[in-house]
């Protein structure tokens, strides 16, 4: 049974990183990252800059390729997969919804290319039904988003819109790489709301990647904190948040700026 | 009473090229006293950059001083020659660290040999690099950062340290007043909070007297500051003292901030949050009467078209028709 509930299972992931041909520095990106991921549920990596979240973030998303270690997808290995099935299992939204997009197209097409993913892809009528339902599924209005440009939209409805258009391919996991960290605190909550209902009505589970402890905290499940590199503690989130053990941990709630008190300084 | 540092008087600032005219900093006022530290929030593209770079006479080229007094310390610095600004007024009386200020450092000098230049820009006469280092160890001791990021290039550093080595170096001169422009956004939680002890550190070691502080994290301006100023679309909307405006928020606008913020707290879970909708107006034509008005869920008939009046309550500013019923018609 617990089995069966495991959708992404990562096992003691390391990458490191070569640079100069004769005389060779090594960074470590990620070392002995070990966790595994539900169905249905929103799991965080949380850690400083540098820390190698990232890394894991782009692994798990075969965008790099890792020095040693194993990442099962439903019980199979995920290098074993052919990268379109894989993709159409993993899908990502990254960071930043400017470069996401071409600026040149508007934005049906990144919609459209979804499709293309697909193995039988629907008919051009089908596409656009199915691209205006997803869109009223997050609460947009197909009309007064489609045909629209970029430059027109602001960062939030952009970083939906990428929302939107892994919903048209339907993966099990989507990446969520410091998905809302170039937006507003405005906006923002626009696109973690849109993450959890993601959870909760299509069953998806999600890797949240983010440095906001206080946004894990809300959207989370599960939660690792990383350092250098590695894990450093793993559990529920309110469990790590609120009785952090690992002093580092510790360090790192003491430092989010409360906002209904002060320190004292 | 206070003497005021900084006065700023209906001051206005519009973006003018082949776009048309943005109105981004429409007639705002505010005065900071000795010994404040004051906050600005808002939304992205709301002004709070503008207003920095207005306040501070170093405007960036599309960007145009259109009316309004800047009184700091006695220098009314729209009126005085560039010249005067820069050799008087600036670094000694007020300093800016503007929003990139990652780029601020000389990238292929170490960083004593930054301050030796700077200082023989400041003084007029030319000092020796060990000389110019020995100035900044000791200030740089004053205010408890290591000596030797004086000796390394500025790539060397982390992100945290460099943007401590420039607030720094921009006080070496002790201005009155310190600007800065979103001093946190780029940091990691551990070095945000050394950024704000530094911050309050320099204030209370009387190397600085005032600081205006430009952030959009409500939660970390609330740390740093007495006093906060809402902006909103060009215009302040709500000012008050930062307890105040954060537990007790008056402007639709503020409160609709708060409700969409999320602080690490055992309830933050549970609570369901709302995002304002819409977007930030366009700036070109903004919005008649209340610039917040199409956003707004309170909003009246006279939102739609006059201007919300200034309403004062001891030391709070909102500018909202909601608290004026009765009052004017």
């Amino acid at each position: 049974m617990k089995k069966k509930d495991t959708l992404l299972k990562v096992k003691n992931l390391t990458k490191i990183y070569t640079s100069g041909y004769v005389r060779t520095t090594e960074i470590v990106g990620a070392k002995n990252v070990s966790f595994d991921i539900k169905r249905s549920e929103v799991f965080c990596l949380v850690g400083e800059s540098g820390s190698g979240k990232t890394t894991v973030g782009n692994i798990i998303l075969r965008l790099i390729k890792p020095t040693s270690g194993e990442i099962f997808l439903d019980d199979k290995d995920a290098f074993s997969y052919d990268k379109r099935a894989y993709w159409r299992k993993v899908q990502a939204v990254f960071q930043d919804p400017y470069s996401s997009f071409n600026f040149f197209y508007n934005v049906d097409k990144p919609l459209n290319d979804a499709f293309d993913l697909l193995e039988n892809s629907p008919s051009k009528e089908e596409r656009k039904k199915i691209i205006s339902s997803v869109l009223q599924t997050i609460e947009m209005n197909p009309d007064e988003i489609l045909g629209r440009y970029p430059h027109q939209l602001s960062g939030g409805q952009m970083q939906r819109l990428l929302i939107a258009r892994s919903l048209i391919i339907r993966p099990n996991l989507l990446v969520a790489d410091e998905c809302t960290s170039m937006i507003d605190a405005s906006t923002r909550v626009a696109v973690l709301n849109e993450l959890l209902r993601l959870k909760e009505v299509e069953k998806m589970s999600v890797l949240f990647i983010t440095h906001d402890l206080s946004q894990a905290y809300f959207i989370g499940d599960r939660i690792a904190i990383m350092k250098n590199g590695e894990i450093v503690e793993e559990g529920p989130v309110k469990k790590v948040i609120f009785h952090p053990k690992h002093p580092y941990t510790r360090n790192l709630v003491a430092s989010v700026p409360p906002l209904h008190e002060r320190w004292e300084l | 009473m206070n003497k005021n540092l900084l006065v700023v008087k209906d001051l206005k600032g519009y973006y003018r090229g082949t776009f048309g005219v943005v109105h981004a900093v429409d007639s705002v006022s505010l005065n900071v006293g000795e010994g404040e530290r004051v906050g600005i929030a808002g939304e992205s593209g709301c002004g709070k950059s503008s207003f920095a770079q207005l306040i501070t006479g170093t405007t960036t080229p599309l960007l145009h001083y259109e009316g309004g007094d800047v009184i700091a310390d006695g220098f009314n610095i729209w009126k005085i020659p560039p010249e005067t600004l820069r050799k008087e007024v600036k670094c000694e009386r007020l300093s800016y660290v503007p929003q990139a200020m990652l780029n601020s450092l000389n990238p292929v000098r170490r960083v004593r040999e930054f301050i030796a230049d700077m200082l023989k820009e400041r003084t007029g006469r030319k000092h020796s690099v060990d000389e110019a280092s020995k100035i900044a160890a000791e200030h740089f001791e004053k205010l408890g950062l290591d000596a030797r990021v004086l000796d390394v290039y500025p790539h060397e550093l982390s992100g945290g340290m460099m943007q401590r080595a420039i607030i720094a170096i921009s006080t070496m001169a002790s201005p009155k007043l310190l600007i800065t422009d979103e001093p946190t956004s780029a940091l990691d939680v551990t070095s945000q909070r050394r950024m704000i002890e530094l911050m309050i550190d320099i204030q209370r070691k009387g190397i600085i007297k005032s600081l205006v502080c430009i952030s959009h994290d409500l939660a970390a301006l609330n740390q740093l500051c007495d006093r906060i100023v809402i902006m909103y679309a060009g215009t302040f909307v709500e000012e008050g003292k930062a307890d105040d405006v954060i537990n007790r928020p008056l402007h639709p606008y503020t409160r609709a901030l708060m409700d969409s913020l999320l602080p690490l707290e055992p309830e933050t879970k549970d609570k369901s949050l709302s995002s304002i909708g819409g977007v930030v107006p366009d700036l070109r034509n903004p919005p008649p009467g209340c610039r917040f008005h199409p956003r707004c869920e309170k909003c009246m008939k006279i939102c739609t078209y006059r201007e919300p009046p200034e309403i004062k309550k001891k030391d709070r500013v909102v500018r909202c028709w909601l608290y004026s019923r009765g009052r004017s018609k």
